[in-house]
């Protein structure tokens, strides 16, 4: 068993050596085979759809605790063909599998914004699976920054004083054009992986897993979020008000517990 | 000429990154109080990661260290260049905060058994961070990491309630901080001299690191130089002694970050369009910015976007 192990580990350790060099043209590491195995079983995925998918991720992460991404598709969504799910996947995470953004034609021209952790050096890949059941991926290497900010909060209790606080923060939008709308709540997001000192054990993980957003009851965008998601969750995206309403922000945390906010358009 | 070029390069980098067993000089602040001035580079393991300020104040009967140093490396070329100065034990160890320029060379003082001094929120600041930095600063400190052990304060201060040292026949006060550069600063004070050890809440020359919260520490800025020091080590960059420490200088970089991601918010900009866009006019103020400034608009906006 041992040996097995040694073996897999030298593998792993000989793909990696061999990979390193030429990064940019291959960034596949030795992680995804075994995430694509656990998360798409059996699924063709096909690579560098960029004409698709575009992500923007910094090279650097400035700080680990808080990296913004945004992701755009690049076709818009129709009917008969679109984008059901985007699923976030950050390779060398405690939690590699970082959200899932359920997706319809209820939003033609998909832009989504968050922010998330990145622990270490990774590969930072997103996944559309269409409504047909294929898959396209696009992925892209974020350094994480190795200096003073770890991927922990900066001010623990001030954030969990504000826990549950939401805001949507949109310009009054003209109907009939898109508009940029940021849901944003107080979580600390803890990840389960953080010690709390003065009762000698690991804190338990408590963050958002649901955010939800509709718009006069309909279903704009839905999202699974893990750990990976940083502190404070923030989800911005673009939608096309087409008469007065209301934009509703539903937000689920792995304790059930429950926020919301609204806005009138 | 290109040859010069090159040569002039990287004789300049040699000479700064020089600290070799017999190179880790000392200043003398005031009677009794060394410090060691870090050198204002990103730690790697030619620098030993000595890049923040670390020293000592001796007593007749003890000597406290303030701030242990980047690397076990490091935290061994303070211990030795002590015992050049004194033979007095030490019997403290202040962490000023968790960041681990300050607190990697513990371990270099555990046999003279000190206690450990820091912040009543240092623990748990350090336990958040400990796996993340053990990663990340064996890589980059090499040889000069190997030694390195995480060692938590046990003797902790709270805010508003000073905590006294008494080396022999020299007291100083520990003053612990609301959340400004971290959420756990901590400055140690020497009334006998007049000398204030600012730990990261004084950015000298480098660009300073927000980690806790701009507003906090623009209040506590406020507060501490309204105060009068005969002596002032800051953090990071030289030493003031006898003369004005440069307050105004941090203080304009926090408030121009402040307005200017405040203004970014409010027309509801992004985070992106904030760490291209904000501060860009303290540029040439500040050493390291390129590496470190966007961080800092960074932890800005996730904080002013809950006023």
């Amino acid at each position: 068993m041992l040996g097995r192990i040694l073996t897999i580990i030298g593998i792993s350790l000989g793909l990696m050596l061999t990979v390193q060099p030429v990064y940019a043209a291959t960034p596949d590491e030795p992680m995804w085979p075994i995430l694509k195995e656990i998360h798409f079983e059996g699924k063709d995925i096909r690579e560098n759809a960029d004409d698709l998918i575009a992500l923007d991720a910094p090279k650097r992460a400035e700080d680990a605790a808080i990296v913004p991404i945004t992701i755009k598709l690049l076709q818009p969504q129709t009917v008969d063909k679109y984008v059901k799910n985007l699923h976030l996947v950050i390779d060398n995470n405690p939690e590699p599998y970082s959200a899932n953004f359920h997706l319809s034609p209820e939003i033609t021209d998909v832009e989504i914004g968050t922010r998330v952790r990145v622990d270490q050096y990774t590969d930072m890949r997103v996944i559309a699976e269409m409504n047909d059941g294929s898959m396209h991926m696009v992925s892209k290497y974020v350094k994480a920054s190795g200096g003073c900010s770890a991927p922990a909060g900066k001010d623990a209790e001030a954030a969990l004083a504000r826990l549950g606080k939401m805001q949507i923060r949109m310009r009054q939008p003209t109907l009939g054009e898109p508009v940029q709308a940021q849901v944003i709540v107080s979580h600390p997001n803890y990840s389960g992986l953080q010690y709390d000192q003065k009762n000698r054990k690991y804190i338990n993980s408590h963050y958002v897993n649901k955010i939800d957003v509709e718009y006069n009851d309909k279903t704009l965008l839905s999202v699974d979020a893990g750990i990976s998601i940083s502190e404070d969750p923030s989800l911005r995206f673009n939608f096309v008000p087409t008469e007065k309403g209301v934009l509703k922000a539903r937000v689920v945390d792995s304790k059930a517990m429950e926020f919301s906010a609204d806005k009138q358009i | 000429m290109r040859y010069f070029l090159l040569i002039t390069l990287l004789s300049s980098t040699a000479l700064a990154c020089a600290v070799s067993d017999n190179d880790y000089p000392l200043q003398k602040v005031a009677d009794g109080i060394y410090f060691h001035q870090g050198i204002h580079e990103d730690a790697s393991e030619e620098n030993i990661g000595a890049i923040a300020n670390v020293g000592f104040v001796v007593g007749n009967k003890c000597v406290a260290i303030i701030d242990s140093g980047g690397s076990y490396r490091e935290g061994q070329h303070l211990h030795k260049a002590l015992r050049e100065v004194t033979d007095v034990p030490v019997c403290y160890v202040i962490n000023t905060h968790v960041h681990p320029d300050h607190i990697l060379g513990n371990a270099a003082f555990t046999d003279e058994n000190p206690a450990f001094v820091g912040h009543e929120k240092l623990p748990a600041a350090l336990a958040a961070r400990e796996e993340h930095f053990a990663r990340n600063f064996a890589e980059s400190l090499g040889d000069a990491y190997t030694g390195t052990q995480f060692i938590a304060a046990d003797t902790l201060v709270s805010p508003e309630k000073p905590l006294s040292l008494d080396l022999g026949g020299r007291e100083l006060i520990l003053n612990a901080y609301p959340t400004a550069h971290t959420d756990h600063d901590l400055t140690v004070f020497d009334p006998q001299t007049q000398t204030l050890w600012t730990g990261d809440l004084l950015f000298r020359e480098r660009i300073p690191a927000l980690d806790g919260s701009i507003n906090g520490w623009i209040d506590t800025l406020k507060k501490l130089q309204s105060n009068d020091y005969k002596a002032i080590i800051p953090g990071h960059g030289p030493a003031a002694i006898g003369k004005d420490a440069d307050w105004d200088k941090l203080l304009a970089y926090l408030t121009t970050v402040r307005e200017e991601v405040r203004m970014q918010i409010n027309d509801l900009g992004t985070l992106e369009q904030a760490t291209t866009t904000v501060g860009l006019s303290e540029r040439q103020n500040w050493e390291l910015f390129e590496q470190y400034h966007r961080r800092n608009v960074t932890a800005a906006f996730v904080e002013l976007e809950w006023e």
